[in-house]
């Protein structure tokens, strides 16, 4: 009985500072969004406003720069896309020689310090002309991405049991025929996981765009740096909130795809 | 897919062998499967067995021989061009498609109009008894169902061959005996040629037209059920087909003369085997404890049901005796043994 009380009790405090930590700073954030000024001995804001909302969306940059982080998050998207997924296939299903050397390479652009990558990287830029290009940031945004666009779809690629592709080509499918039927449909989540990281890097990235895209290009993060400087606390909270919209529906859209638990139904793996 | 051609037969490998990672899996194997017959390959894993299945399917390339269906050569055809269907030892069927979806792939990717689709899927499904699963995921129907849904998608596509590999290993122990009659069942009716890949002799048994008993890449023997019970042609058929009381020792027409001495009469006259590597065997059901013949002490009875298993110790050797009818020994009694038929192998071979 009393083990039990402990344990149960023990589970309410893990809980609780999960949910602080979680909670908590969003919290903090979206107090801040509405209140007139909020200073340190106060439990409570001051008072309650709308004022930074109206300041925020009567800013004419605002709607350009969503615009400009979606174009780039769904750029970056296809491209890798195109780029990563072939390689994930090959790196799901086939074994070649140097298969492991080069899935542990992608990580490289992930083990430097990104600002020593970037000054690197403008360096080839203003070769190519490729600096304050909407080719460039998407590059930029690319590089970030290639690492989960291949990592995750080729573990999903390779989760698919072979006997199901068997199965298919049994049943009278060619190669190609069995990719589209059988394992891509299979792969789906796993890619659809990895489309949606890539999407919120694309759209959370800063550093690299503000050095390539400024400034020509501001997103919704380059934004954001010029707010947090230039306005009170309270405009960059509303700004933050206005950031994680398209992320946060996102989550939600796809949540059931990811969730539904499809891959494990119908085939026993021994 | 069958073909007006005579009298070939509807399946036939002819010294096919393959090897895989440097190692000889099938070497040299023959096997010929008539028109409408079921075949199985009984045997260890690691037997080689379904490395042949695969070799047949199409999914093996097999490095030499020839393996012909309705007496066309498919060696060098890939899968889906063969006229075969395989049910897989997990079914493999595809998660994401409903029953319907999974039966009709087949048949969409070979373009059947719709109407002739829906027509074929719901009349193979009520064959196997799953027309109220028609919509159902296959993750959401119990494994003998999911079976049954195997095999429809395999007989949909009517072909010349159905294979099916360790059909039953994934249902619980009655299931698997109904599934069994089922297929048995089904397969006579289609008259179709199927070859069934298994380990497990009782389904073999039960199932086959012919057993084709296989060990170390190679065909020990094939023969119809009854004749591969009696009449084992190796030592290897002999112990791993059925229970087998073995010694080394000779025959003679009436009596059967054990490594230690002990002489025990036969009921049923043998053919003499004789020599320095001859094994005597008897199945335990040929054991007769009776007045007379051989003294031997009861050591142990293990009731099994309809008979009981008397563990018997006749000179140095321990016998196992299948005894049903009357009431078995009590174990310390001392009984009479006699031998209703004996087989030898002499250097492994059946002495006949």
């Amino acid at each position: 009985m009393a083990v039990r009380w402990v344990r149960s009790a023990l589970g309410a405090v893990a809980v609780l500072a999960l949910a602080t930590f979680v909670l908590g700073p969003l919290l903090w954030l979206a107090a801040h969004a509405f209140a007139t000024s909020w200073t340190f001995p106060n439990l409570l804001p001051d008072g309650w406003t709308l004022h930074w909302w109206e300041e925020v969306f009567a800013d004419a940059q605002l709607f350009s720069s969503v615009r400009l982080s979606l174009a780039f998050a769904l750029t970056t998207i296809v491209v890798s896309s195109v780029l990563c997924l072939p390689a994930a296939y090959a790196f799901g299903r086939f074994d070649f020689p140097g298969r492991r050397t080069l899935l542990i390479g992608l990580f490289a652009t992930n083990a430097f310090p990104k600002t020593g990558l970037f000054v690197s990287l403008a360096a080839l830029f203003y070769a190519f002309d490729l600096m304050t290009t909407f080719t460039g940031v998407v590059i930029v945004h690319v590089l970030g991405t290639v690492v989960f666009m291949t990592w995750i779809p080729a573990a999903a690629f390779a989760a698919v049991p072979r006997s199901l592709e068997e199965a298919a080509r049994d049943a009278g499918a060619g190669p190609a025929r069995v990719f589209r039927s059988v394992t891509l449909p299979m792969a789906l989540p796993g890619i659809l996981v990895a489309v949606i990281m890539s999407f919120l890097a694309s759209f959370d990235e800063a550093q690299g765009t503000y050095l390539v895209g400024a400034p020509v290009f501001y997103t919704m993060p380059t934004e954001m740096y010029s707010l947090v400087l230039n306005y009170p606390r309270q405009v960059a909270a509303v700004f933050s909130i206005l950031l994680s919209i398209p992320s946060v529906a996102l989550l939600l859209l796809v949540r059931r795809h990811i969730m539904g638990g499809q891959l494990a139904e119908g085939f026993q793996i021994r | 897919m069958t073909s007006d051609s005579g009298d070939h037969a509807g399946l036939r490998l002819r010294g096919v062998g393959k090897e895989l990672g440097g190692r000889s899996i099938v070497a040299d194997l023959d096997l010929t499967v008539a028109r409408g017959e079921l075949v199985c390959l009984l045997g260890p894993s690691g037997c080689g067995k379904t490395t042949t299945l695969r070799m047949i399917a199409g999914f093996l390339v097999p490095d030499t021989g020839v393996v012909e269906i309705d007496g066309v050569d498919v060696t060098g055809v890939r899968p889906e061009r063969r006229p075969t269907a395989m049910v897989f030892q997990n079914y493999a069927l595809w998660p994401h498609m409903s029953v319907f979806d999974n039966v009709a792939f087949g048949l969409k990717v070979r373009k059947v109009a719709k109407a002739e689709i829906a027509e074929r899927v719901e009349e193979m499904l009520e064959l196997v008894n799953l027309s109220h699963h028609i919509r159902s995921r296959p993750g959401r129907i119990s494994g003998g169902e999911q079976q049954r849904v195997a095999l429809a998608r395999a007989l949909v596509q009517r072909p010349a061959v159905l294979l099916l590999d360790e059909p039953l290993s994934n249902l619980d122990a009655k299931l698997r005996v109904r599934v069994r009659e089922d297929i048995r069942e089904i397969q006579q009716r289609l008259g179709i040629t199927t070859v069934v890949v298994t380990h497990d002799q009782d389904e073999a048994l039960s199932m086959a037209d012919r057993i084709a008993v296989m060990n170390d890449g190679r065909i020990e023997q094939v023969s119809s059920p009854t004749e591969l019970y009696r009449w084992p042609a190796t030592r290897f058929v002999g112990s791993f087909v059925g229970v087998l009381n073995t010694w080394s020792g000779t025959l003679e027409p009436d009596v059967a003369v054990l490594g230690d001495g002990t002489r025990v009469p036969l009921d049923t006259p043998a053919a003499s085997a004789a020599g320095s590597d001859t094994e005597i065997g008897v199945r335990p059901e040929d054991v007769v404890l009776g007045r007379n013949g051989a003294a031997a002490d009861v050591a142990r009875v293990v009731p099994r049901g309809h008979f009981a298993e008397v563990v018997l110790t006749l000179g140095e050797s321990t016998v196992r005796a299948y005894v049903s009818g009357e009431a078995p020994p009590a174990p310390g009694e001392r009984v009479c043994v006699r031998f209703r038929r004996a087989i030898a192998h002499a250097d492994g071979r059946l002495v006949r």
